[in-house]
Order: structure tokens, then sequence, then C-alpha cells
């Protein structure tokens, strides 16, 4: 049906993205829970003909072989849903957790996907962020920008007091130095009063070059939902982790993290400072997930410690096990799964946890790889044929 | 301070201490004969209480009121019940990726832990609340002083001592124990040596979550009180203690649970300003201890084949 010895052309990934895109639009914009259902039944038929004809995999490769041209596509195709919903409060404030989980996990794919270094303290070094926001948009009259940046140093500074003891530990003694970490700072959280105890603090809404983002536009008599602005600064915040993400996974020290994950000894052999890029790989997540923590905080206008707490992070760690460990693009349509379906369908909301850890199960004993594995690495992109 | 004070703070912690080497021997024993972290450990603590529970409620209500045969038929029914869905687990979930990368094994047993606590929170009758645990202990009290000692307090820790030491003895003086240890040491070799290795590994299991129900009933009777959450922190300070202690080391998980409740005592004692941070100094000197022994208190011994 579809040839598999050529490349394929760009037409069919750019309406396989506008199929996706129309699709997560209606799913947004629906909240009547039997045509969510039918909605439902529809996108998987949907999918499992794609799977079943070869249109997923083709789907796949053309995408593969028009990266530059398809991240521009995704990018309209993220606005064209962020315009579509513009007056819609709650499916734009669930568009931008979305986004902002996924920055967080290309964080925590730079650390375990990449390099092969554990985390599972993801939500603490996010809440590290959102508390610096916290603290620094309420007390001090920092540039809202500076704050997030701010938000990603904080958490890649209490990152650096883990270094010495994820860089001696291996294995399942690493493991325990994060999940230990993780109860340390929930617990820690809960009981300072400084940082609002169990209550939380309230955060001041975003500013950015006095263009405050809590205000919504009005374009020709209509007033959009202000979430429209932490959309489009959102989306801004994942074009620049992803295009950072992208650069390093392509360049040498992506290569030299590759080689420390699969086997650290032969890397040292071959003279790769594996200590160092472990340390690199370590800071580089936890700035993100900081940076996403901070926008977070702006965004929601309320954070406490139960935001951040360990489940949070296995969440974490749920998203980038289903996109498939490593593979950046596997991470979007995992958290939006994850994210958006419990909020949708009321029904099974009480039952989120049990569900997601039900479909990680199924996963890890069916299909360990992630349900988008990770492709090997291409030298050179190879000619398209059109 | 007064020393019937500190023999108070002693006392509950050494009652600590006892629950959570319990925990911790659990781990250890996974640890050793599969080289996996079974994080659902906790949740099956969890489950164990509110299978005995469960039981109690069923008891009372067919009007058996005899707190000795009550108890009785609960542990046999926490500890039967819990040996079993350690073996399934073992069974379902830990088996079949014994040869997966040991991230695989941590995540998808984090899951099934996932899944029996939100089971148990969404299916139990009002789960999400805490529920009373029956007093089935005598409570009469002794008083020396200051020190305040309740009989179902001596009870649960010589408990809790008799069985650690029974379990210590099972492991290293019995031949079932024998061949635990030799899958630890070695899988491959034992099976040559005619030791069915999967049976080792499912016992293994067994004995764990068995001790682990025991756990959850012990902590339901001291603290009159479980919740669905209880085993989460219950199973991670269980992890902390074997690990510092040195996973695979039966003694090293004893070690390091009595550590822990130590060192939340210590604080409790010394700075009563900052008793709400015990768990925030606790699990802050098990990372620096880390450091110090990358392997645990006693280590395990490893080599590397290259």
């Amino acid at each position: 049906m579809f040839s598999s010895d050529k490349l394929p052309g760009a037409a069919s990934a750019v309406a396989g993205v506008i199929a996706i895109a129309v699709f997560a639009m209606v799913l947004l914009r629906i909240h009547d829970q039997w045509g969510l259902l039918a909605l439902g039944v529809i996108g998987g038929i949907a999918l499992l003909l794609a799977v079943r004809t070869g249109a997923a995999a083709h789907f796949e490769r053309a995408f593969a072989a028009h990266e530059r041209l398809m991240n521009g596509v995704v990018v309209v195709a993220f606005l064209g849903v962020i315009a579509v919903l513009a007056k819609e409060d709650f499916s734009l404030l669930i568009l931008s957790t979305v986004l902002l989980y996924c920055v967080a996990c290309m964080g925590l794919t730079v650390q375990l996907g990449y390099c092969g270094v554990m985390n599972f303290a993801g939500a603490a070094f996010f809440g590290a962020g959102a508390y610096t926001a916290a603290v620094l948009g309420g007390h001090t009259s920092l540039p809202h920008l500076l704050v997030v940046l701010a938000g990603g140093l904080v958490a890649g500074l209490l990152g650096s007091v883990l270094l010495l003891p994820v860089l001696r530990t291996r294995g399942h003694y690493a493991a325990l130095i994060t999940v230990a970490f993780g109860i340390l700072f929930r617990s820690f959280l809960d009981v300072n009063n400084t940082l609002g105890g169990p209550q939380g603090l309230t955060v001041p809404g975003m500013t950015i070059f006095g263009w405050s983002l809590n205000q919504g536009l009005a374009i020709g008599g209509i007033t959009l939902s202000f979430y429209v602005n932490y959309a489009l600064v959102t989306l801004a915040l994942a074009i620049v982790v992803y295009t950072v993400t992208r650069r390093l996974e392509r360049s040498w020290v992506g290569m030299h993290f590759d080689a420390v994950r699969i086997d650290e000894l032969a890397a040292s052999t071959f003279g790769l400072n594996v200590q160092g890029l472990k340390i690199m790989a370590f800071v580089i997540g936890n700035v993100f997930a900081g940076m996403a923590g901070a926008v977070f905080a702006m965004m929601t206008g309320f954070i406490s410690p139960t935001d951040f707490d360990f489940p949070t992070s296995l969440v974490l760690i749920a998203i980038i096990m289903l996109g498939g460990i490593g593979n950046l693009w596997g991470i979007l349509p995992a958290a939006a799964f994850v994210l958006i379906l419990p909020e949708k369908l009321q029904a099974i909301q009480e039952y989120r946890f049990l569900l997601y850890a039900g479909a990680v199960i199924l996963v890890l004993l069916y299909r360990s790889a992630g349900l988008f594995p990770r492709r090997l690495r291409r030298h050179f992109p190879p000619k398209a044929v059109s | 301070m007064d020393i019937g004070f500190l023999a108070q703070y002693v006392l509950s912690g050494i009652m600590l201490g006892v629950v959570y080497a319990m925990v911790a021997v659990g781990f250890t024993l996974y640890f050793g004969v599969l080289d996996v972290i079974n994080f659902s450990h906790g949740d099956v603590l969890t489950a164990g209480a509110f299978v005995s529970l469960a039981t109690y409620l069923g008891l009372r209500a067919t009007g058996i009121d005899s707190p000795v045969v009550v108890l009785m038929i609960m542990l046999v029914v926490a500890l039967g019940s819990m040996a079993l869905l350690g073996v399934l687990i073992a069974k379902f979930f830990v088996l079949p990726l014994r040869h997966a990368p040991p991230f695989i094994t941590l995540l998808i047993t984090l899951m099934v832990g996932i899944a029996i606590r939100e089971s148990i929170r969404l299916f139990y009758p009002s789960g999400s609340n805490p529920q009373s645990f029956p007093q089935l202990l005598p409570k009469t009290a002794y008083h020396w002083g200051n020190l305040i000692v309740r009989q179902d307090t001596l009870i649960l820790i010589l408990t809790g001592l008799a069985v650690i030491a029974l379990v210590n003895l099972f492991i290293n003086h019995t031949r079932a124990g024998l061949a635990i240890r030799a899958v630890a040491q070695d899988g491959e070799t034992a099976k040559v040596m005619g030791i069915n290795f999967e049976w080792i590994v499912l016992l293994a299991f067994a004995l764990g979550s068995a001790l682990a129900a025991l756990a959850g009933v012990m902590n339901g009777l001291y603290y009159n009180e479980v919740n669905f959450g209880t085993g989460l922190m219950l199973g991670i300070i269980g992890f902390c203690a074997a690990v510092v202690g040195g996973l695979g080391n039966i003694y090293g998980a004893i070690l390091g649970g009595f550590l822990f409740a130590l060192l939340q005592t210590i604080v409790v004692v010394a700075v009563p300003s900052l008793t709400a941070y015990k768990d925030v100094f606790a699990f802050g000197v098990i990372i620096l201890l880390m450091v110090i022994k990358p392997t645990g208190l006693i280590g395990e011994v490893s080599s590397e084949r290259v």
C-alpha cells in the first residue's frame, strides 16, 4: 500500500498533523459525556485503521523525513487550536498545562532518556521553580521573564545538592536518592510556615514588558480568554526548550550522553568524562523542570505542596514511559492522554491514578520501549523524495 | 531530661524500628533473590492491614468476640492473602521482566503499588477516609516514674523482635533458607545444583509479603488507625532502610530500620521545636549516608564483569 523503500513526501505528514489538531480541537471543545464517548470511539477506530493500513508508520516516517518543516507545521497547528479555543478558559488551561508538563518531561528525557540518570523527584524540581516564582513574584519586582529563568536556576541549584550522591551511587541506590529527596522536599514544604505550609501560596500573574497576562486580549470588540496569553507563553517556552533539547541530542554532547547511558564503563574507556556528562544532563533537566514550574505557578495563581508530591513525579515518569523513553515527539501525545482524558471524562476523574497505573503496566509488559519508541539516531538527513 | 521520658521515647523508637525493619527485610529478600526493587511492598502492607480489618468486621458480624481468636483469624487471613498477592505480583509483573533494565522493574512495581493503593481508596467502603483499627490487645499500663508502658506496646515489640529473629533463623538455618541464599548469590549456579529457581523466588516474595502484612496489622494495632496511604510512607522508609543497610543483606535491613527510627527519635528528643522536621532530617541523613557509603552500611559485595 505504502512503499517502504522510498521516503514519503511532506504532504501526508501535514495531513496527519492537521487531522490530529482537528481531533484535539474537537476533544477540547466537547463537554457532553456521550459526545466524548463517541469521539473516543471514532478516534480509537481511526487510530486502529491507521495502524492496520500502515498509514501511521507512513506518517511517522514522513514526519521524521521533513522534521524542519513539520516543526513549523506543528506550531501553526497549535496556534490554530488556540485560536479556535480562544474564549474557553478551561480548555486553554488544560492545553497550557499539557505543554508545561511536556517541558518538564523534556527535562526528564535529557536525564533519563539520553544520559540514563534516574530522577524520581521530577515534581520536586518542578515545585522548586513554582515556589521560586511565588516568592520572587510576590516579594520582589524582578521582571517576570527573569523570574522564570530564576525558577529554572533554583531548581538546578537544588539539584546540585544531589550531584554528589547521584554520581557516587548507581542503579537502585541512585533511585533511592531521588525518591528520598522527593519525599524530603514535599514534607519540608508541608511543615515550613514561611512557604505557606500545607495551605500553599498565592502567586501573582505574569507580566511581560508591562503586558499583564491576566488581562484578556481584546481584538475587534471581542475579549479573548486571558488563558490565550498563557497558552502562547507556554507554547513559546515549549518551543525554546524543544529546540535546545533537539540541538543537544543532535550534537556531540547528545552522542556522548547515549554512550554513557548504554555503557558507562565503555564510555569512560573511550575517554568520555562520564561524571561531567551526568552532571550536565542532571542540571539541564532540572532547569527545564524548574522553568516549567515557574510558569505553572504564575498561570494557576496558587500552589500548594500537594501539587508537587511523589505521585506527581510518577505521573511525569509515566508520561515519558508511555511516549517512549528518549523520544521527544512521543511526550506530547502521552502528556495529552494522561492529562486531558481524566479532566474531560468526569466519570473517570476519580479513577485516574488507577488508569495511569494500568496503562503503564500494560505498556511495560507488552511494549517496554514505550508506545512510540525512539528511533536510532541518523547522522545525515536523508534526501526526501516527493 | 528526665530518664523516664527518655525511656518513653526509646520505647516508641524501638516500636517504629521493629515495623521499619520488618518492611526492610522484605525489600532485601526480593533484592537478594532477583536483584529487583519491589516498590509495591508498602502497598501490600496497607492491603494486609485492610484485609485484616475487613476480617475483623466480618467476624464481629458473625458474633465471635474473643479477642485472641479474632486476632488469630485476622492474622491468618491477612498473612495468607498477602503471601498470595506477593506470589501473584512476582509471577505476573516481576518475573516476566527479569531481564529488562532495572528501571523497568522498578517502574512496574511502583505502578502495581499505585494500582493496589488506588483500589483500596476507591473500592473499600469510604476507603479515602482513615479507618479506625480495633483495639484487640490488652492495654493495661505499667507506671515507673514518668515511664508508662502499655501491655499492647510490649506485646507488639516482643512479637516483632521474635518474628525478625525467626526470619533470620529461617534464612540462615533451614534448607529452604539455604536455597534462598543460594539463589541470591548466583541464580544460574543454584539452578545447576537442582534448586527450582522460580519456586524459590516465589517463596521469597510470599515470605516478604506476609511480613509486610504482619507489619501492617501491627502498625494498625499500635496506632488504632489505617488509611490507604499508610503503606506509601512505610514502604519508602523501609526501602531507605534496606538500601542504607545494604541491599540483599538481612542484618543490614534490620540495622537500617532501627537507624531510621533512631534518626526520627533523635530529632524529637533533642530539638522538640523541630519535631515537624523529623522526616526531613531523617531522609537528609539517609542521603548523606549514601554519599559516604554508596552501597550501604553493610555493603553489597559487587564485582562487575565486563
